[in-house]
């Protein structure tokens, strides 16, 4: 491996960071796309040259930005300039913009309505995509996470989307938007089995596919949300936070709910609980170590109603026992006086020797441990609040 | 055939990859309708950065101004001013005022 692409989402923008293979001296680049929320920037696992980017506005809604050079350059995958944006059948080509829920062809109405805040049902509403999750092995292949809670897919590169409207059909009239917005925000893909796909929602949980996204079913089973639901135990509803797996695990999964970090050996059939001596089981992100399936990190949080670290200690805690047991790791890491919350998408591990983790915090700040988490040093210190990481080693 | 001047906010001209005024040639009668149908028309890429790409509605927190007055609240299909027509004013696309 030559380095490192460290691809960094912001409330203002997009910025590149790379390295050499021992992570110690930074390149900065950026911002790209000043000015916009940067929800993801992702690489394809097929071709490191191909970042796909999130970015969104208030103003002025939800765009799709695409580069084919490491990100030196990006553009919109879309209809070129000049072009006519009719198909030849009248209606409008899809732009990469474009995330159009499935319709009923009767009612042109969305097929299915959620659980809104005064009980009654609600239509689905796009806002913007959370997540994007290149294909393991094509680059023009790309499923995107969005708000209101869906999976789409793109197999031209991020110029048209369609859904895949089954996972709606698992009790989407039961979830409804937690503080934080209905949002699809996980999706983890399995090298081994091309047709299993887990996604985790906000306020909904976690739901599994095995015939490539036309059926979904929750898989939820023993987690409990006693402050949360009137049914601590329902089959969905559940806040889940992030969930993370090794590739060479299909069946094991780690989860970091709103409070509680549980597991499955059963590919979400069954979960339960490994907080064990954790400080505080409140967090956002969880991720597994590449060359250790069973050492994983999270980032306590002090409640969900104080997004911040418990005793103003920047504290990443990693379990090298599959859970249960964990060490604070706090070498480089602001010990006092530290109050930034480290959101779900905002951590992630690199496939170099030793393991490289790498953190995002809303304070701006982005850390790497280049020794699986034993020590940290600050790669750059004031940018935008983070939103998202992400890594690519370069060939 | 009129030619219609359009003043975009910063990130649309970004993504737009254009500076300044765009000059638009408007067929028929000159709408709102009309001019973002020639807007996108020229600049695809600006599909559903102003008005929903399915419903056609104007963002919540875009405004269309035009010889002083605002006219985002005015039906998309009815008449821009004869200014705007003739050229002598440009029809603006603004981002709302963000507050706080």
């Amino acid at each position: 491996m030559s380095g490192v692409r460290v691809l960094v989402g912001t409330r203002k923008g997009a910025f590149v960071l790379t390295s050499d293979g021992t992570r110690k001296e930074w390149d900065i680049n950026g911002p790209f796309f000043g000015g916009w929320e940067l929800f993801h920037v992702k690489g394809s696992p097929a071709d490191s040259n191909r970042l796909y980017a999130s970015q969104s506005s208030s103003w002025f809604g939800q765009i799709i930005q695409r580069s084919d050079d490491g990100g030196k350059t990006w553009f919109q995958p879309g209809t070129p300039p000049g072009e006519p944006t009719n198909g030849p059948d009248g209606t409008s080509k899809g732009e990469s913009n474009k995330f159009v829920y499935d319709s009923s062809t009767e009612t042109g109405q969305p097929l299915t309505t959620h659980q809104w805040y005064d009980g009654t049902q609600h239509p689905w509403e796009f806002k913007r995509v959370w997540h994007l999750e290149p294909a393991l092995t094509d680059p023009d292949t790309i499923y995107a996470g969005v708000e209101d809670a869906a999976i789409f897919r793109s197999t031209d590169g991020g110029q048209t989307w369609q859904e895949l409207p089954g996972l709606r059909s698992a009790k989407g009239h039961l979830w409804q938007p937690g503080a934080g917005g209905m949002c699809l925000h996980t999706i983890l893909l399995d090298p081994g089995n091309p047709a299993r796909i887990f996604v985790a929602i906000s306020a909904a949980g976690t739901f599994r596919t095995e015939d490539g996204g036309k059926t979904w079913q929750p898989v939820n089973r023993g987690l409990k949300s006693p402050y949360e639901l009137p049914d601590p135990t329902a089959e969905v509803g559940h806040c889940v936070h992030c969930i993370a797996k090794h590739p060479s695990r299909p069946n094991v999964l780690f989860m970091q709910k709103h409070w509680d970090v549980m597991r499955s050996d059963d590919a979400g059939e069954s979960w339960h609980e490994i907080s064990g001596d954790l400080p505080s089981d409140f967090g956002f992100p969880i991720a597994v170590h590449t060359h250790e399936p069973e050492t994983i990190y999270v980032v306590p949080i002090k409640s969900d109603s104080e997004h911040y670290p418990p005793e103003g200690k920047l504290r990443v805690y990693r379990s090298r026992t599959g859970g249960n047991e964990w060490e604070g790791l706090t070498k480089g890491l602001p010990q006092q006086n530290c109050y930034v919350n480290i959101l779900r998408d905002a951590m992630t591990v690199d496939s170099l020797e030793p393991c490289g983790i790498y953190v995002g915090t809303t304070g701006g700040q982005v850390y790497v441990s280049a020794d699986s988490g034993d020590s940290w040093m600050p790669i750059v210190r004031d940018l935008p609040p983070v939103l998202s990481v992400e890594v690519q080693a370069l060939p | 055939m009129s030619t219609i001047r359009v003043i975009l906010p910063g990130h649309l001209r970004t993504l737009a990859r254009i500076d300044g005024e765009v000059n638009l040639e408007v067929e028929g009668q000159v709408t709102q309708h009309s001019v973002l149908n020639a807007l996108e028309s020229r600049y695809p890429m600006l599909r559903g950065t102003i008005r929903d790409q399915v419903t056609q509605q104007r963002r919540p927190f875009i405004r269309f101004f035009a010889c002083g007055q605002d006219l985002s609240h005015e039906p998309p299909d009815a008449p821009l001013p004869d200014t705007i027509t003739t050229g002598e004013e440009p029809f603006l696309i603004v981002g709302a005022m963000a507050g706080g």
